[in-house]
């Protein structure tokens, strides 16, 4: 089978989880009164220790579901120079695919740890194998903090499982009912601290952060999409799936640090984007700003301050829009920054200049993703940031405020980026002559994917619905 | 007294004599026969351990032997894990002039290992240790010309008659101060309310120091990595693997035995679990040798099964979790040894790279072996790890598994030093295997690590079924 055709099947393959998940969202029944949790499948795994298989999804899983099932389907079809091997990189993308989609419709928490630990293992050999530069030093560094993140999740969730002494069992409808550690103490807040460190590593949250910028720049273009647009959805999705939703009082008491982490990512974040002259790299720690939005988000929403239930929901739906958002304009920048590697080898943002002349097409799309990353209205981000920044502003007003130095900060490297690669002098790095413009297929995925971010930005309700359904099931409250 | 009771144990010598007379009759090209024979004989001993699940747990020999779940679950483990180790034998053995008497060695030091978990009385667990012991430092240097192989024997050996000695120490103490070696007679001791003399506690920490010697686990630990570097392939997959299920399973018996009122072991045990993973993972870390890096992780991993055995009474979990984590690690670091012994002992972790171009399969059971040690799932060790955890929250030494977290992660990091390389380096030199025999034992052995991971399920329900036969009732 050569190149072509296996990025063919990889991409039809990865086409029926998308199929499937669109029809299970249009089967979605979002009316008050509908089950939280829908389409599950439940079966017995190893029952002495209460574990099952048991898939299914609620708002907030649909869309993160259907959204990486997109984003997947988009990086098995962007075209990439792989020389030899291309059979095994398309069998890793479709396997991290098949687990990745695992951790948002697993209803058990171990089967939950399964999915998200096995992601670990795809995304390792996918950067070590097929990216350049120090790859192997990259994944290796990524391999070891998010199995440490994990492995203090997994801390947790027994920790969880055995607190309250009833029958053993990792049922998240279950645990979510019984709300195990509902009392406090001790050992619900080490319980929040294995989650909150788990997930921040995953997310990833100042100071946990280090792994992300190597990985993403030494990873080859897909698999830095799939890791920004889905494995990082992750860390955020866990937060709302297992703590803020199993042990809502203990996340309440510490909702609080759990602002001022994100509110620190934020700035963190961007401020150290704004310093960087490799474009992945700024892109990498723009991830870090924009999950922090999410992280505030959710710690917004998390926060049980009585007589705000109305704006803790529209903070935790924001922070799912956030995630999908993201997930969209992240996950097309980095295909980009792809396609500048493909034609020169190279991403150091002082090798570019006046690109807009030669590469319109590529311009057009690159601003667009750029204009939704940073906030602009009308389009995905801003719906989201928009929510998120309404919501926390009635839960912890000062937060909300400082955090939106970050959105300054976010205008403003974006906006050098794009000026400094596509206008001015024009300038190619050293020893390349052309640029080519962006061709069919990569033109087709960067459509479909900006499309959705316009489309949310202009016409949000069709989002917006099945997570709200949850985020009132959640939080409780009219909404 | 039925001589029932010890059909696998005679299984095991009867086919170890058997082994030996055929060695000495039919000429060298066919002392592969021999290893057939000990097949037979670990196949007859697995098959009437599975027999003795039927009858109820029970003391028997005048209470020096018990019969309970440990007991056969160990056993079954022990001719399972001997069983593989032989398959991949024959290949490695055969250019050696003493290439039939070896099987005898092997049965006699699983016969050893059988008796530790089963003993029900201090002296038979010293007979126990010492046979295995024996028949360990002659595994070890079994090829007496070549140095490297010799000097892990000695070790071994200089180190064992240290631990064998202390233990035996232990085991007389405790004799004086209770007046009996019995367990059932030591725990009725016991509960009329003997005192926790100096002399005692001496005595019960002598003895786990020469039981923690056959796990391999500090401060007795240091012939594990010499062994499993310089010992035959086969013998270094053995040693590292069948001792230590019969010396787990027998320390946690002597945990058991002594009340918490009176001397609790446990907190002892989980000292020496956190030092024994600590420092089996640190020592682990810069190694450039793959047989040597999986001795250092031997150490570390039998620091898990001591966080297992520190909460054993505490919870019904831990000895369910004990079993399967020997289990797990037993299938993982077997694959391991079975696919060095396959590629001819090839032990530089720089001469690892590029085998998965070469030998994708060898490859694949080998990064099956080191993730499933590490603990990532759905693999065997995954579910060996978590169930350890499990019981150790549950048995409140939380912090023992958080401890084992951090230790797992920094695993990760030299069991990826050779993953890496392996699936991303380009070849080097030609690869050659060694026999079909040492294929076999690769395919079976990483085939149990995934059953064991993904039918978890199968096992644990009838592991739960199973636990120690409480001497103080029976006594």
């Amino acid at each position: 089978m050569s190149a072509g055709a296996a990025r063919l099947s990889a991409a039809a393959v990865s086409a029926v989880p998308l199929a499937l998940l669109v029809a299970v969202w249009l089967g979605f029944d979002t009316r008050a009164g509908a089950p939280m949790f829908q389409a599950v499948e439940d079966l017995p795994w190893i029952p002495t220790l209460g574990v099952g298989w048991r898939l299914g999804v609620d708002g907030i899983a649909l869309v993160v579901a259907t959204m990486s099932a997109l984003l997947f389907l988009a990086a098995a079809a962007w075209p990439i120079e792989l020389g030899e091997r291309a059979r095994q990189y398309y069998a890793w993308i479709l396997f991290l695919e098949g687990v990745s989609l695992g951790v948002f419709l697993a209803l058990d928490l171990l089967l939950f740890y399964v999915f998200f630990d096995l992601s670990l293992v795809g995304m390792y050999f996918l950067i070590g194998r097929w990216g350049h530069g120090d790859s192997q030093a990259a994944a290796l560094k990524f391999f070891l903090y998010t199995l440490a993140g994990s492995l203090a999740i997994l801390l947790a969730v027994l920790g969880l499982v055995l607190a309250d002494g009833g029958p053993l069992t990792f049922d998240m409808r279950e645990l979510i009912a019984r709300q195990p550690l509902a009392d406090g103490g001790l050992r619900a807040g080490l319980v929040l601290l294995g989650f909150v460190f788990g997930f921040g590593i995953k997310t990833p949250l100042f100071p946990v952060h280090t792994w992300l910028p190597p990985a993403h720049v030494q990873a080859p273009a897909p698999a830095s999409a799939i890791l920004a647009g889905v494995l990082l959805k992750m860390g955020t999705y866990g937060l709302i799936r297992i703590p803020l939703a199993m042990m809502s009082e203990t996340f309440a008491r510490y909702a609080i640090w759990i602002g001022i982490i994100a509110l620190v990512s934020i700035l963190w974040g961007a401020l150290v984007a704004l310093g960087q002259k490799d474009m992945k790299r700024r892109i990498a720690y723009t991830s870090v700003n924009h999950m922090g939005y999410t992280v505030l988000g959710i710690a917004a929403a998390g926060s049980l301050i009585v007589g705000h239930e109305a704006a803790r929901q529209l903070a935790l739906t924001g922070a799912v829009v956030e995630m999908v958002a993201h997930g969209l304009i992240t996950g097309s920048l980095f295909l980009m920054t792809g396609a500048f590697w493909q034609r020169t080898k190279e991403y150091s943002l002082a090798s570019y200049g006046g690109l807009a002349g030669l590469a319109p097409k590529l311009t057009a799309a690159f601003i667009l993703a750029a204009f939704a990353s940073l906030g602009l209205p009308g389009l995905a981000g801003f719906v989201a940031e928009f929510q998120i920044f309404a919501g926390t502003f009635a839960v912890h007003p000062w937060l909300a405020g400082l955090a939106l130095i970050g959105i300054l900060l976010t205008a403003a490297l974006f906006l050098t980026m794009v000026r400094s690669i596509f206008f001015g002098k024009r300038k190619l790095p050293d020893g390349t002559s052309a640029f080519a413009d962006l061709r069919g297929a990569e033109i087709t995925v960067l459509t479909v994917l900006l499309a959705l971010v316009v489309l949310i930005g202009v016409w949000p309700a069709w989002l917006l619905d099945p997570i709200t359904a949850s985020a009132r099931a959640l939080i409780g409250g009219a909404g | 007294m039925a001589i029932g009771d010890v059909v696998p144990e005679i299984a095991l010598v009867v086919a170890a004599v058997a082994a030996l007379l055929l060695a000495s009759f039919v000429t060298h090209e066919r002392q592969g026969w021999c290893a057939l024979v000990a097949l037979i004989g670990l196949g007859a001993s697995f098959f009437a351990c599975v027999l003795q699940f039927t009858d109820a747990p029970k003391l028997s020999f005048s209470g020096a032997w018990v019969l309970d779940g440990a007991a056969i679950w160990a056993r079954l483990l022990i001719a399972g894990g001997t069983a593989l180790v032989v398959t991949m034998t024959p290949g490695w053995m055969r250019s050696d002039r003493r290439h039939g008497e070896y099987y005898a060695l092997l049965l006699l030091s699983a016969a050893g290992a059988m008796l530790m978990a089963g003993a029900a009385d201090l002296l038979e667990l010293s007979v126990g240790v010492l046979l295995s012991s024996i028949t360990g430092y002659t595994l070890a240097a079994y090829h007496r010309a070549w140095s490297i192989s010799v000097e892990a024997g000695v070790k071994y050996f200089l180190i064992g008659a240290f631990a064998n000695t202390l233990l035996m120490i232990g085991v007389t103490l405790i004799f004086g101060m209770l007046g009996s070696t019995r367990y059932d007679a030591i725990a009725v001791r016991m509960s009329e309310g003997a005192s926790a003399s100096p002399l005692l506690v001496i005595g019960a920490g002598l003895t786990i120091l020469g039981i923690a010697f056959k796990m391999g686990a500090v401060p007795v630990h240091s012939w594990m990595p010499d062994v499993a570097e310089g010992a035959p392939a086969p013998s270094a997959a053995f040693l590292t693997v069948v001792p230590k299920i019969g010396a787990a399973v027998a320390l946690a018996r002597v945990v058991m035995l002594f009340p918490v009122d009176l001397i609790d072991l446990r907190p002892l045990i989980a000292v020496l679990a956190a030092l024994t993973m600590t420092l089996g993972n640190l020592a682990a870390l810069w190694q450039s040798d793959l047989r040597r890096l999986l001795g250092w992780s031997s150490v570390s991993q039998s620091g898990y099964a001591l966080v297992a055995v520190a909460v054993i009474g505490r919870t019904s979990g831990a000895l369910p979790a004990l079993i399967f984590f020997l289990l797990g690690y037993a299938a993982a670091n077997l694959t391991a040894f079975a696919v060095v012994t396959h590629l001819r002992g090839r032990t530089r972790i720089e001469d690892y790279a590029g085998l998965w171009r070469q030998r994708p399969w060898v490859a694949f059971a080998l990064i099956l072996a080191l993730f499933s040690l590490v603990g990532i799932p759905p693999l065997g060790g995954f579910v060996g790890k978590l169930t350890v955890f499990l019981a150790a929250i549950d048995g409140g030494y939380g912090w023992l598994a958080a401890l084992a977290v951090a230790n797992t992660v920094a695993s990760l990091f030299y069991y990826l030093r050779v993953i890496g390389p392996a699936y991303f380096a380009a070849p080097g030199s030609d690869v050659w295997t060694l026999s079909r025999g040492s294929g076999v034992a690769v395919l079976l052995a990483s085939a149990l690590i995934i059953a064991l991971g993904v039918g978890a399920a199968l096992l644990l329900s009838p592991l739960q079924g199973h636990d120690f036969l409480i001497i103080a009732e029976a006594g």
